[in-house]
């Protein structure tokens, strides 16, 4: 069986024409799709070579963001468990990769181990709490839920204060997870086949090809029988049951998936940013990933990418203000009616309403708009 | 129809006993804070039955069926399918033993697609688990395709080609219905409850689901309960009819024994009536000249 894809006289001049399920099902089902994602791999692969080192070190710690707001949205847009804790899954995974990575002479706790060990483990030591977790989503739902995962981040802030010999403490903290695979190091210059790349861009290259992966892997899961046993959840729990999807498993693995997303997501981002300070993982960088998640679009993997892309870039966006409207300032001090940090803060505010009232689907949803105007272009239905 | 479905279906239809009914329902009490529901409810289902449960508003119909869907848990009494006891049983575990069911109220999952919703149905037969499906190869791939063919045979014996790529909650109220229908098909039932198929339909979707319900009671051979207010639709197509009234079963029997039951005709008609459902009061007080 050739999948569908035999050039057969059936086929001539119509390439959309499907001859089996498989190819009618297929990740890339369409020559759009393909053309799409062909260029926007190319994109990704030469960006390094005319960017600064500054805007990759942005887009690097962008793909980590997406491979967290991937996990968010599989629990939170798939499954419909609201769950502001994610802040603490990847502070765990932050952790757990730390431990296992660091200098074993350091400060902090340190085992040394290189990049194929200590990034599977920090995703599953999260999965594994978000395992334990699962039995009260079993119970609760909407807010109730949303109230009980937001405790889950105060609880992970008192141990991630205390535990010194981990984290090094508040204000201090430690070193982020060191990307080591078998003597090759990502966090350094280096030459790799006759190309000089710098750290940024190695880290880049390794960011891009991890979120690739566990993009592909979580739409895998979408159009899977489990994807469709989330959506069954959300949608109508009762009915879910009586048709044959077992709730309690259904919600336990949703966060489990989620966590494990979560803690590959943070063991990353402070494998990109470089040190790891304790008191990051409150309850505002929940919020930035229900952020993601509701401006990507809910339930889509591509919007979650999105989202994380927009909401890691927005800082960057802003800081550009001051240039263009002189009544706002650069920094913290420097007069004007507003600074760039607090506008930030506005963004994120009036962003999230906007969506959620004018496009609740997202910035996926105004690209499905805008490619449904362009397909029936010059026609307006 | 030669199809996959069939096939799959007959198979698992095959390991019903035919000797023995397919769901006992005995002596079955079931009250929530005083307001009792159903009062003592007996009735058997036999192997491809069209049973049809009758009965004014409030009657307690459907809290029979989630009594036997696992939602409700009765105080008194047992329920039992193909020889099973079932009470205590989770939802889940009843659909897994061959029980699906459609609601009176559509239950689809809206932001699903037709084929989506349908393989949801499917969900119990799926045996590859997340790590297979994490990189959709070899045996999850596999599985979709054939799961893909069964529902496909679904979407064609009940004529909704047209709609299969549409998400549910777009589709006008009638097809919906047929994509409930087609929901709890894909289950390979042993025993299908049908709460109100046409409900709210007018006569040219009614006619349609009633060929449907033969279809699947001639062609597929699976046992099913009817609950339904329409009177011609229960007299023309079920074997045999329970009327409930007030949470109680005040007779069963045959369409036609039904029809001239008092009682029957005192719970639909009232006190001061004696005639046949479905035939209006004045209208054989006329033709007999029996006036009461």
């Amino acid at each position: 069986m050739t999948g569908g894809r035999t050039a057969g006289s059936a086929r001539r001049g119509r390439p959309e024409l499907y001859t089996s399920y498989e190819a009618d099902s297929a990740l890339l089902n369409t020559r759009p799709k393909r053309v799409a994602v062909l260029l926007i791999v190319a994109l990704a692969v030469i960006v390094p070579f005319l960017l600064t080192d500054n805007v990759l070190l942005i887009l690097a710690t962008a793909f980590v963001a997406s491979i967290g707001a991937i996990g968010l949205n599989l629990v939170t847009g798939y499954a419909g468990q609201v769950s502001l804790g994610h802040a603490f899954f990847l502070g765990l995974g932050a952790f757990t990769g730390a431990v296992l990575s660091g200098d074993p002479d350091g400060r902090t706790v340190g085992l040394g181990m290189q990049l194929l060990v200590w990034l599977p483990a920090a995703g599953l030591v999260a999965a594994a709490a978000g395992l334990l977790v699962a039995p009260f989503a079993v119970r609760l739902r909407g807010l109730y839920l949303a109230i009980v995962t937001l405790g889950l981040v105060f609880l992970g802030e008192h141990l991630f204060r205390e535990m010194q010999f981990i984290t090094g403490g508040v204000g201090v903290g430690r070193p982020g997870p060191v990307p080591e695979l078998f003597g090759f190091r990502f966090d350094q210059a280096g030459e790799v086949l006759g190309v000089m790349l710098t750290r940024n861009q190695k880290m880049y290259y390794l960011m891009f090809v991890l979120l690739l992966i566990m993009a592909v892997a979580g739409r895998n899961i979408a159009r899977s029988a489990i994807g469709r046993a989330f959506a069954a959840v959300r949608d109508r729990d009762i009915a879910a049951e009586v048709i044959g999807v077992p709730l309690t498993k259904y919600k336990a693995l949703a966060f489990t998936i989620s966590s494990f997303y979560a803690g590959i997501a943070g063991a990353l981002l402070y494998t990109v940013i470089g040190v790891i300070e304790p008191g990051s993982f409150n309850l505002l960088m929940s919020v930035q990933y229900i952020a993601m998640v509701l401006i990507g679009g809910v339930a889509t993997i591509s919007g979650s990418i999105m989202g994380a892309v927009f909401i890691t870039l927005l800082p960057r966006i802003t800081r550009e203000v001051p240039k263009f409207l002189p009544f706002i300032s650069g920094g913290a001090t420097g007069g004007g009616i507003l600074n760039v940090f607090q506008l930030e803060a506005i963004l994120y505010g009036l962003l999230i309403i906007g969506f959620l009232i004018f496009e609740p689907r997202g910035l996926y949803g105004i690209w499905i708009r805008t490619r449904n105007y362009w397909k029936g272009w010059p026609f307006s239905y | 129809m030669s199809d996959a479905f069939a096939e799959a279906l007959q198979e698992t239809l095959a390991e019903v006993a035919q000797d023995r009914p397919v769901l006992e329902f005995d002596d079955v009490e079931l009250s929530f804070a005083g307001v009792k529901a159903l009062g003592g409810v007996t009735f058997e289902v036999r192997p491809k039955e069209l049973f049809a449960i009758i009965g004014p508003n409030g009657a307690g119909k459907t809290s029979i069926f989630n009594v036997i869907s696992g939602v409700y848990r009765p105080q008194k009494g047992s329920v039992r399918f193909l020889g099973e006891p079932i009470l205590g049983k989770q939802p889940h575990e009843i659909a897994a033993m061959g029980l699906s069911r459609t609601f009176q109220n559509i239950e689809l999952f809206e932001n699903l697609t037709v084929i989506d919703n349908l393989m949801l149905g499917r969900h119990q037969h799926v045996r590859y688990g997340v790590f297979s499906a994490l990189v959709y190869a070899g045996r999850a791939r596999g599985e979709e395709v054939v799961h893909r063919g069964v529902v496909e045979d679904i979407i064609d014996f009940l004529e909704i080609e047209q709609y299969r790529k549409f998400p549910v909650g777009l589709l006008p109220y009638g097809i919906q219905k047929r994509v409930e229908l087609g929901r709890a098909l894909a289950l390979e039932p042993k025993l299908l409850l049908l709460d109100e198929p046409v409900a709210g339909m007018n006569l040219e979707e009614t006619e349609d689901m009633a060929r449907f319900i033969l279809d699947i009671r001639d062609e597929l051979d699976i046992a099913m309960i009817l609950v339904e207010h329409d009177m011609g639709l229960v007299m023309d197509l079920a074997d045999r009819v329970l009327v409930q009234d007030f949470g109680l079963a005040i007779a069963t029997g045959a369409p036609s024994e039904i029809q001239r039951n008092p009682d029957v005709i005192r719970a639909y008609l009232g006190e001061e009536h004696r005639s046949s459902v479905g035939v209006t009061a004045t209208a054989r007080d006329r033709a007999t000249g029996d006036t009461p």
